[in-house]
């Protein structure tokens, strides 16, 4: 690890038009600092500014960037009235990384690409410029929508999706005042330009991720991955559906570990809206959503698989 | 650059300053530093559990936190759950059951078991949870899924399922 300057802050305030690194749960930023694929010159630990409470906000919730991960699963009102993101936190990581892991930290989590993470690659997410040894490598990972010649990572995280799926907000403080970005559009895709994962501007910290009214309907968070706990998704449906007389009345859709950022796509819920569910229906909806899949060769599996989860979801969904 | 940095930690009871390098992880403080070695380092990577420990109750992985961030913090090792000559509950359970094999991520299995009965205690769910509403019921699935953030390359698996089922019974109000 490089060596950098260490700094506690108390208040949010600090944070904002910092030159300083953030950490907050640091199970993401320390294990790339180790890996000197991070190296800050200074960490701004922000572990005791008090952004950690749920509160009502209207009906919806506004929770803390710095609440635990487990803290938001456990939390009664997520449980009852968001239970997608209960579910989706709770299919991520480890409980020990959960108790740790933070909100904010949780959504800015790098991408799990190999050669990202070594510094003996090439990567353009890494140092720009350099070109994208995944193109031609170990993609099993790697995006099969929006990806770029610059870059074919995926974002790894499960929370985000949920997140995505429930129309949620981030609250950002910045030098300029404080803004919110509606989480369909926080994360961003490489676009010829792999070093950015997200909007953030530098100087700028993320206090809070706000919550709508709750949707009704069922809400289910599947994930798939190589083994059945402690590992990241390899696709993943978060799904918020209401049926009416036998009709799909409401869905809320994202999808994980096909692109660079929370995968939503607007066709996919209008093709199912005021149908009746069947077979054919929900190949309608994959064939919508998977238009412009394009595998890389080892992740070319991935296409059949999204395809497969999403039925399984509105079958487990629609069914009485 | 990396100028001292100072916090205060209380480590199984005993106050310990920390004065150092930054860098310092709080496994490494507590293993080269303080000299408590029953914490163990596996991958350093947060992808083992070797390296938990409870931080005011909490288990954690002290391989990816700094002992920096750590000022104010209560920190229990499996040396503060019982020393050889007293051991705890589920430190008898795993001998009595054999949960462990070479008993490398045996201190970490214990400290996360110990953190995991009272997270199921206080309710909270986990991704087996059939109903999130309701809260848990402690099926072998449960625990396991539990028990997931802890791996062993002995495949103990079992076993250790077994010794923490144990003190569940034991500590059920008769
Ligand atoms: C072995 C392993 C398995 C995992 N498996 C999964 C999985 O299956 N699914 C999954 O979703 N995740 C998984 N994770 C990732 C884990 O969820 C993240 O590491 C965690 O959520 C990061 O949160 P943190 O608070 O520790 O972030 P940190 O490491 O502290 O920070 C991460 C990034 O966020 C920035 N940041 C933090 N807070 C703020 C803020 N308030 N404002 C602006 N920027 C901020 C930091 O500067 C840093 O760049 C896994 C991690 C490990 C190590
Ligand atoms: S896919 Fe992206 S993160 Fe991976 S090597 Fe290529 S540029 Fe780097
Ligand atoms: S040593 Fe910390 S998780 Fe492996
Ligand atoms: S007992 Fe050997 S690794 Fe678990």
């Amino acid at each position: 690890m490089r060596a950098f300057d260490y700094a506690r802050a108390t208040e949010a305030a600090e944070a904002v038009g910092s030159d300083a690194r953030l950490l907050a749960g640091g199970t993401n930023l320390l294990d790339l600092m180790k890996l000197e694929v991070e190296t800050p010159a200074r960490v701004l630990d922000i572990n005791r500014t008090g952004l950690d409470r749920i509160e009502a906000d209207g009906e919806g919730l506004r929770i803390g960037a710095l609440v635990s991960n487990s803290a938001c699963a456990a939390d009664a009102r997520v449980r009852a009235d968001w239970p997608l993101l209960a579910q989706a936190i709770l299919a991520g990581a480890s409980p020990q990384l959960r108790n740790k892991a933070t909100m904010a930290g949780n959504l800015c989590q790098r991408t799990r690409c190999q050669y990202f993470m070594r510094t003996d690659t090439r990567c353009n997410k890494r140092e720009p410029g350099s070109g994208c040894d995944a193109l031609e490598g170990v993609n099993r990972n790697h995006a099969i929508l929006g990806a770029s010649e610059a870059c074919i990572a995926t974002y790894p995280g499960d929370m985000a999706v949920a997140l995505a799926a429930l129309d949620a907000w981030v609250e950002i403080d910045s030098p300029s005042g404080r803004r919110s970005v509606a989480l369909r559009e926080f994360h961003r895709l490489p676009n010829g330009i792999a070093h950015r994962d997200n909007v953030l501007e530098p100087g700028e910290i993320i206090t809070a991720i706000t919550l709508p009214a709750p949707v009704r309907g069922r809400q289910i968070y599947r994930k798939v991955r190589e083994r059945s706990s402690y590992a990241f998704a390899l696709v993943s449906v978060a799904l918020v559906l209401r049926m009416d007389a036998g009709r799909i009345a409401a869905a809320q859709l994202a999808f994980g570990g096909l692109a660079h950022k929370p995968w939503t796509d607007s066709r996919v819920a209008e093709a199912l809206l005021g149908q009746k569910p069947s077979p054919a229906l929900f190949d309608k909806a994959a064939d919508l959503l998977l238009s412009g899949a394009q595998g890389q060769g080892e992740n070319d599996f991935k296409i059949p698989l999204a395809r497969r989860t999403l039925a399984a979801v509105l079958h487990d969904a629609t069914k009485e | 650059m990396s100028e001292n940095c100072a916090a205060r930690l209380t480590v199984n009871g005993s106050p310990e300053d920390f004065l150092g390098d930054p860098r310092r992880s709080l496994l490494d403080f507590l293993r080269l530093d303080l000299k408590l070695t029953g914490t163990k380092k596996g991958c350093d990577h947060g992808q083992c559990g070797a390296c938990t420990v409870l931080v005011n109750g909490q288990r954690i992985n002290s391989c990816l936190s700094l002992a920096v961030m750590h000022d104010g913090d209560e920190i229990t090792t499996i040396e503060g759950l019982g020393p050889a000559s007293a051991l705890s509950e589920l430190q008898r359970a795993f001998v009595t059951h054999d949960g462990f094999q070479c008993g490398y991520c045996t201190p970490g299995q214990i400290c996360s078991a110990k953190a995991m009965l009272d997270e199921l205690a206080a309710g909270w769910p986990s991704a087996v949870t059939k109903d999130l509403t309701s809260g848990p019921i402690p099926s072998d699935e449960e625990l396991s899924e539990r028990m997931s953030g802890n791996l062993c390359r002995c495949g103990a698996y079992p076993n250790i399922i077994d010794a923490i089922r144990a003190v569940m019974q034991a500590e059920e109000p008769a």
